[in-house]
C-alpha cells in the first residue's frame, strides 16, 4: 500500500492495517491540509510577514512532497481537502462586509476603478495568450493560461468553455496568485505606487484571492479595494474573457 | 457564529439557484455576494450579525487556495515539457496586468479629481 516509508517488517502489520484505514478517510488529507498551513502560516510569520514567504507556495510544497513521499493519490487526498477548498463559496459571499464598510469610497471612485479593472484584466489575459504563442505553448495551455488572473471557480469554467484544461487552470490560477502576491510590494515600490486602495485594488484584479489575502494581511483598506477588484475581475471576466480570449485563440 | 454562515450558504445557494436556472455566466458565489450587499446595507443589525464570521473567514482567504494548488501534482509532466512558455507567459502577464490596473487606476483618479471641485481633498 504503502512502499514509501521504510518501515522494520515486524511493526508494519498492524501500522499498515492503521494506515490502510486512515489514507482512505478524509479525516487524514483534511487534517494534513490545515497542520502544513498552520505551520506554514507560522513561518510567514516569523518572517515578518515577508511576502516571499507565502504561506500558500509553502504549504502547496509541502503537501506534494508528503503525498510524493507517501504515494498518496491527488484524488484521494482531495477527498478530504475538498472541505477547505468548498469555503471558497462562503469566503467569496462573505467578501460583501468589506465591500460594505468601503462603500462611500467606492461610489466616489467607480470610473477610475471600472477602467482599471478592463484594462489590468485585458492586459493579464492577452499578454498572456500572447507569451505563451510567442514562446510555442500548445492551444490547450494557452486556453488553461488565458484566465488564470480570474478566482478559480470562474477561471476553471472559463478554461472548459474555450478548450483549456479546468485543474491546469486551477494550478496556474493559484501560481499566478503566489506570484503577485509575493512580487506585487516590489513592482509597486519601483514604480513609486504608494496608494493602499491603488495597490490593493492592482493586486485583486491581478492576484484575485491570494492577492486579496496577502492585501487582508497589509491593512484592511487594501483588502477592501482587492476584495471588490476580486469580486468585479469575476463578473467581468465570466461575461467578456470567453469572447475576447476565444477570439484571440481562433486568430492565432 | 452559527446564523452568520447560514447567511452565507443561503446567499450562495440563491446565487447558485438563480445561476442555474437563468443561465446566467458568472459564478453563484459572486451572484450571491451582489445579493447579501443590498441586504447588510439596509439592516446593520444583519452586518454586526456577519461581520465577525466573515472576516475570520477573509483572514484564512489563501488557506483555501491550498487544495486547488496541490493539484500541480497531475499536471507535472506537461508542465515539465512546456516549462520555458508556462513560466515566462505566467510571470511577465501576472506583472503587466498588475502594473497596468494600478497606473491606469492612479490616472483615472488623478483625472476625474482634478474635475470636480477639490471639497473631497482630505
Amino acid at each position: 500500500m504503502n512502499p514509501g516509508l521504510p518501515l522494520p517488517e515486524a511493526a508494519t502489520g498492524r501500522l499498515a492495517d492503521v494506515w490502510v484505514y486512515l489514507s482512505a478517510t478524509p479525516l487524514l488529507g483534511l487534517t494534513v491540509t490545515l497542520l502544513v498551513y498552520q505551520g506554514a502560516f507560522v513561518l510567514y510569520r516569523r518572517s515578518g510577514f515577508h511576502p516571499l514567504a507565502n504561506p500558500v507556495a509553502i504549504a502547496v510544497l509541502g503537501l506534494g512532497l508528503l503525498l510524493w513521499a507517501t504515494g498518496t493519490p491527488y484524488a484521494t487526498y482531495f477527498e478530504g481537502a475538498q472541505f477547505v477548498h468548498f469555503l471558497l463559496g462562503p469566503a467569496t459571499v462573505a467578501l460583501a462586509v468589506p465591500l460594505l464598510e468601503q462603500l462611500p469610497r467606492l461610489k466616489r471612485l467607480w470610473l477610475p476603478l471600472l477602467g482599471a479593472l478592463v484594462a489590468g484584466t485585458l492586459a493579464a489575459t492577452v499578454s498572456a495568450i500572447g507569451i505563451g504563442w510567442l514562446l510555442g505553448a500548445s492551444r490547450a495551455t494557452l486556453a488553461s493560461l488565458a484566465p488564470k488572473s480570474v478566482t478559480t471557480p470562474v477561471a476553471m469554467g472559463i478554461a472548459e468553455q474555450i478548450g483549456g484544461l479546468p485543474s491546469l487552470t486551477a494550478v496556474l490560477v493559484v501560481s499566478t496568485g503566489i506570484l503577485g502576491a509575493a512580487t506585487a510590494r516590489y513592482l509597486f515600490d519601483a514604480l513609486r505606487i504608494t496608494d493602499p486602495a491603488v495597490r490593493g485594488f492592482a493586486l485583486g484584479t491581478a492576484a484575485h484571492g491570494i492577492g486579496t489575502a496577502r492585501a487582508f494581511q497589509v491593512s484592511e483598506e487594501m483588502g477592501a479595494f482587492a476584495g471588490l477588484a476580486m469580486g468585479l475581475s469575476a463578473l467581468f471576466s465570466a461575461v467578456a474573457l470567453p469572447a475576447v480570449a476565444g477570439a484571440l485563440l481562433h486568430w492565432l | 457564529m452559527i446564523a452568520a454562515l447560514a447567511t452565507l450558504l443561503v446567499f450562495q445557494l440563491l446565487g447558485e439557484a438563480l445561476v442555474r436556472t437563468l443561465g446566467l455566466p458568472v459564478p453563484g458565489p459572486v451572484l450571491g455576494l451582489a445579493l447579501l450587499l443590498p441586504l447588510l446595507a439596509w439592516r446593520p443589525a444583519v452586518l454586526a450579525m456577519v461581520r465577525p464570521t466573515a472576516q475570520t473567514l477573509l483572514q484564512h482567504l489563501s488557506l483555501l487556495f491550498v487544495p486547488a494548488g496541490v493539484g500541480v501534482m497531475l499536471h507535472l509532466s506537461r508542465i515539465g515539457e512546456e516549462a520555458l512558455a508556462i513560466g515566462v507567459a505566467l510571470v511577465l502577464s501576472t506583472w503587466i496586468g498588475l502594473v497596468v490596473a494600478a497606473l491606469t487606476l492612479q490616472w483615472l483618479m488623478r483625472l476625474t479629481q482634478a474635475a470636480p471641485p477639490p471639497e473631497d481633498r482630505p
